[in-house]
C-alpha cells in the first residue's frame, strides 16, 4: 500500500505544481539545451536558437506522420508573409530513426520547405519538451521563452499560431 | 526504490517552492487511455472481465541550470487488450538526474541512448506499443575536443516493472573529421564523420542444457560522407555468438550491414538503402521473446504507411535472425504552371522496398558440433521472398478550398514469416486509396479517405470509408467503417464501424470513441504490436506543461 501511496501523493503535488507554474509559465518556460544533430550530421544545441529577438515557431514531426507532413506544407505557402509581416522563424525537428532519418532531408528538399531542420533521432529534444506525440508545435518569443503550444494538427491551424505570432510582434 | 522514490518526491517539492521564486523550471506530460470493453462473438472480441482497462503515465521533469531530474509514474489496470500482461501493475520504474556542463554530461538513473543507427545499441520507449527497454545506470558522455564525442553506458534494462538479468556495458566514439582537422579540412566541401562502439552483455551462464557464454560482445564501426546535395552513410555490426530462445541456441556469430545514401535538391529528392542482417537479435536476457529488452534495433527498410489498410493488415517487421533487403525512394514536385502542377503545384512520391532471407546453407548436424546452424552467403539475398511493397503516391492541390492525394500499393507479404502464422502463406494485395480534402473556411474542413485492399488470401478484400470533420483549432469528429466484404466466410463479411470526437486546447487533448476494432497490427514509426478485436468505448487524454 505504502508502494501506492508515495507515488500518488507526489504525482497531487505536482498537480498544485503545476497551478502555481502555470501563472508564471509566460516569463518562466525556455527551451532547454538538448542536443540535436543538423542535416551534414553535425550537433546543435537547442537552446542556442535565436531569429534576432524576433518569434519562432518549433514543429516536432515525423516522415510517416500525415497531419504533421500537412503542416509543414501548408505553413511553407504562408511562410513569405508572415516572415515579411512579423520576422517569424520556422524550425522542423523530426523525430525519425534510422528507418526513416535518411528521407528527411529528400523530402525537405523535394517540397521545398525552407525551414530550419534538425533531427532529434534519440528523442532526447521530445523528451525534453515533454511532447507526447507528432504532431506538436510550439511559439517561442524573442527571449526565448516557450509562450504557447499546440497538440495536433488540423486544416487552419496555421491561422491560429499566426494569431499568437502576431500578438507577439505587436501587430495585433 | 522506496528511496529514490522519496528523491523524487522531494524534488516535486522542491520544483514547486522554486518555481514560485523563479528558481528552476517543473514540466511534464501526463496521457490516459481507458477502454471499455463489450463481448462481440462476431468480431471474436472476447468478453473482458475487468469490463474496463486503463494505461496511463506522467513524466514530472525539474530542471535548475546544469542540474535536470524527473521520474515517470506508471499505472497499467490492467494493461489495455494487446499490451502484454507483464505490464500489470503501478510504480515508478523511470527516474533519473542529470548534471551537464561544457564537456561533461552524466546521467544516472534510466536513461534511453543510442550508438550509431542503433543496430548495436538502441533503448527507446514508445508508450502507445508498450515497448520501453529503457538501460537503468549511469551514463557518461564527454566531448574533449571540439568535434569529438565520447559516450559510455553502464546498466541493466527494463522489464516491464523489473530489470533483466544481463548488465550492459558499451561505449560509443563519433568523429566529425572536418572540426578536428579544421585547418586542414576548412575549404573541403566533403564532410566526413566516422565512429566506433563496443558494446557487451554479461549473463550469468548456468543453464541446464548448454554451456552458455558469460560475456556476448559486439562492436561497431560507421561513417558518414556529405558532399553538396549527397550523403552516403554506413554501417557494419558484429556480435560474437550468443546462444539464445531467438536464433535457436545456436553458436554463431551474428552481423548486420546498412548502407544508406540521399540525394536532395530543389524539388527533387532520392533516397537508396540497403541492409543485411545475420542472426542480430541481441536481448540482455537471452530466454526472453516478444519485444521485450533488446539491447539493439535493427530497422525495417519499408515504408511506414499511414492509410489505415495499408499501414495496419500487413505491416513488415524487420527478421533479426536474418534478412537481406532494399528500399528506394524518390520524391518529386511537379512545379506551379506546369501540366500536373496546375495554378498550385502537384507532386508525386514513388517507394519500392523488399526483403529476402538469407542465402544460406545448412550445416549437416553430424558434421556441427560446434552447433553453428548454417552458413550465409554475406549480402546476397535468398530465394525466399519475405516483403514487396511497390507504391506510388500522387497529391495535388487543385484551388483554395479543394486538395486531393491518391495512392496505389502492391504488397507481397509472407505471413508465415512476418507474424509466424503457421500455414497462412503469402498475401498478394493491391491497395488503393483517395484522400480527398475540401476546406470550408478557414476553421471549417472535411475530409474523407477511401480506401480498397483487394486480396484472394488470408480474410479476402476489404473496403474502408472514413469521414472527418474538423473545427480549428479545437474540434474534431470522425467516422470510419472498415468492411470486410471479401471474406471467404460469408458470417464474416462485417462491418467496422467507429466513431471518434475529440477536443484539443492547446497542448491538451481529450477524445471519446466507440465502436468495433478488428484485429490486427497498431504501429507507430514503423513498430507495431497486434491488437486483437475489440467493441466498446475508449477514452483518451494527453496533456503537457
Amino acid at each position: 500500500m505504502k508502494k501506492l501511496l508515495i507515488p500518488f501523493v507526489a504525482f497531487c503535488l505536482m498537480a498544485f505544481t503545476q497551478v502555481d507554474n502555470a501563472d508564471l509559465a509566460v516569463n518562466d518556460k525556455k527551451v532547454p539545451s538538448v542536443k540535436v544533430k543538423t542535416l551534414d550530421g553535425g550537433t546543435f544545441d537547442m537552446a542556442n536558437i535565436s531569429n534576432d529577438g524576433k518569434p519562432i515557431v518549433i514543429s516536432f514531426w515525423a516522415t510517416w506522420c500525415s497531419p504533421c507532413k500537412k503542416e509543414l506544407e501548408n505553413m511553407a505557402e504562408v511562410y513569405e508573409e508572415w516572415q515579411k509581416e512579423t520576422g517569424v522563424k520556422i524550425i522542423a525537428i523530426s523525430i525519425d530513426d534510422a528507418r526513416n532519418s535518411s528521407k528527411v532531408k529528400p523530402y525537405i528538399m523535394s517540397k521545398e520547405l525552407p525551414y530550419d531542420v534538425y533531427i532529434d533521432e534519440n528523442q532526447d529534444f521530445k523528451r525534453a519538451m515533454n511532447v507526447n506525440n507528432v504532431p506538436h508545435t510550439f511559439l517561442v518569443d524573442g527571449n526565448g521563452n516557450i509562450v504557447w503550444d499546440h497538440n495536433n494538427y488540423s486544416e487552419g491551424d496555421e491561422e491560429h499560431l499566426y494569431e499568437e505570432i502576431k500578438k507577439l510582434v505587436g501587430k495585433h | 526504490m522506496k528511496k529514490f522514490l522519496l528523491a523524487a518526491l522531494s524534488f516535486g517539492v522542491a520544483g514547486s517552492i522554486q518555481a514560485q521564486s523563479n528558481f528552476g523550471q517543473v514540466s511534464g506530460n501526463f496521457g490516459l487511455d481507458a477502454q471499455y470493453y463489450f463481448a462481440d462473438s462476431l468480431i471474436n472480441a472476447k468478453e473482458v472481465q475487468e469490463k474496463t482497462r486503463m494505461n496511463s503515465f506522467a513524466n514530472i521533469n525539474y530542471s535548475l541550470g546544469k542540474f535536470k531530474a524527473g521520474f515517470r509514474y506508471e499505472a497499467y489496470l490492467k494493461p489495455l487488450q494487446g499490451f502484454l500482461p507483464g505490464w500489470e501493475g503501478q510504480g515508478v520504474m523511470y527516474r533519473y538526474a542529470q548534471f551537464t556542463e561544457d564537456k561533461f554530461d552524466i546521467t544516472v538513473g534510466g536513461f534511453y541512448e543510442q550508438f550509431g543507427s542503433g543496430m548495436i545499441l538502441r533503448t527507446y520507449e514508445e508508450r502507445a506499443l508498450g515497448y520501453d527497454n529503457m538501460l537503468d545506470g549511469i551514463r557518461v558522455k564527454f566531448n574533449p575536443y571540439k568535434g569529438i564525442y565520447l559516450k559510455g553506458i553502464y546498466g541493466k534494462q527494463r522489464l516491464f516493472w523489473e530489470l533483466a538479468p544481463g548488465i550492459v556495458r558499451g561505449a560509443d566514439a563519433e568523429i566529425i573529421v572536418n572540426e578536428v582537422l579544421d585547418s586542414l579540412m576548412a575549404n573541403s566541401k566533403t564532410r566526413v564523420i566516422i565512429g566506433g562502439s563496443f558494446v557487451s552483455k554479461y549473463q550469468d551462464p548456468t543453464d541446464v542444457n548448454y554451456i552458455m557464454p558469460a560475456n556476448v560482445g559486439s562492436f561497431a564501426a560507421r561513417m558518414n560522407l556529405i558532399r553538396d546535395k549527397w550523403n552516403l552513410s554506413a554501417e557494419y555490426v558484429h556480435k560474437v555468438n550468443d546462444p539464445s530462445n531467438d536464433n535457436g541456441y545456436i553458436y554463431k556469430d551474428g552481423q548486420g550491414l546498412l548502407i544508406q545514401t540521399n540525394y536532395a535538391t530543389k524539388g527533387f529528392g532520392v533516397s537508396l538503402s540497403a541492409k543485411y542482417i545475420d542472426n542480430m537479435s541481441y536481448r540482455s536476457n537471452r530466454y526472453e521473446g516478444f519485444t521485450n529488452v533488446f539491447i539493439n534495433y535493427n530497422p525495417a527498410l519499408t515504408r511506414p504507411h499511414t492509410y489505415n489498410l495499408a499501414a495496419t493488415l500487413y505491416p513488415y517487421a524487420c527478421q533479426p535472425n536474418g534478412e537481406v533487403a532494399f528500399q528506394a525512394d524518390v520524391s518529386y514536385k511537379f512545379k506551379k504552371g506546369s501540366l500536373l502542377g496546375g495554378k498550385y503545384g502537384a507532386s508525386v512520391a514513388v517507394n519500392f522496398s523488399s526483403a529476402n532471407g538469407l542465402d544460406s546453407t545448412k550445416y549437416n548436424p553430424e558434421n556441427d558440433s560446434a552447433r553453428k546452424s548454417y552458413t550465409a552467403k554475406f549480402f546476397m539475398p535468398g530465394a525466399n521472398k519475405y516483403f514487396r511493397d511497390f507504391n506510388v503516391e500522387f497529391k495535388k492541390k487543385v484551388s483554395d478550398k479543394f486538395k486531393f492525394t491518391l495512392m496505389y500499393a502492391y504488397f507481397e507479404y509472407d505471413m508465415e514469416v512476418v507474424q509466424n502464422l503457421i500455414g497462412k502463406g503469402t498475401i498478394y494485395s493491391h491497395i488503393g486509396v483517395a484522400e480527398l480534402n475540401y476546406k470550408v473556411n478557414k476553421r471549417n474542413n472535411l475530409r474523407m479517405e477511401l480506401q480498397h485492399l483487394y486480396t484472394k488470401q488470408d480474410k479476402g478484400s476489404w473496403a474502408t470509408a472514413l469521414l472527418e470533420y474538423t473545427y480549428s483549432p479545437s474540434w474534431f469528429v470522425a467516422v470510419l467503417d472498415q468492411y470486410n466484404y471479401g471474406n471467404p466466410d460469408e458470417h464474416h463479411q462485417l462491418h467496422y464501424p467507429y466513431f471518434t470526437l475529440g477536443y484539443i486546447n492547446n497542448s491538451s487533448r481529450i477524445s471519446i470513441g466507440y465502436g468495433k476494432q478488428r484485429q490486427g497490427l497498431f504501429c507507430v514509426g514503423g513498430v507495431c504490436r497486434a491488437v486483437p478485436a475489440s467493441n466498446g468505448f475508449i477514452i483518451s487524454i494527453t496533456s503537457s506543461f
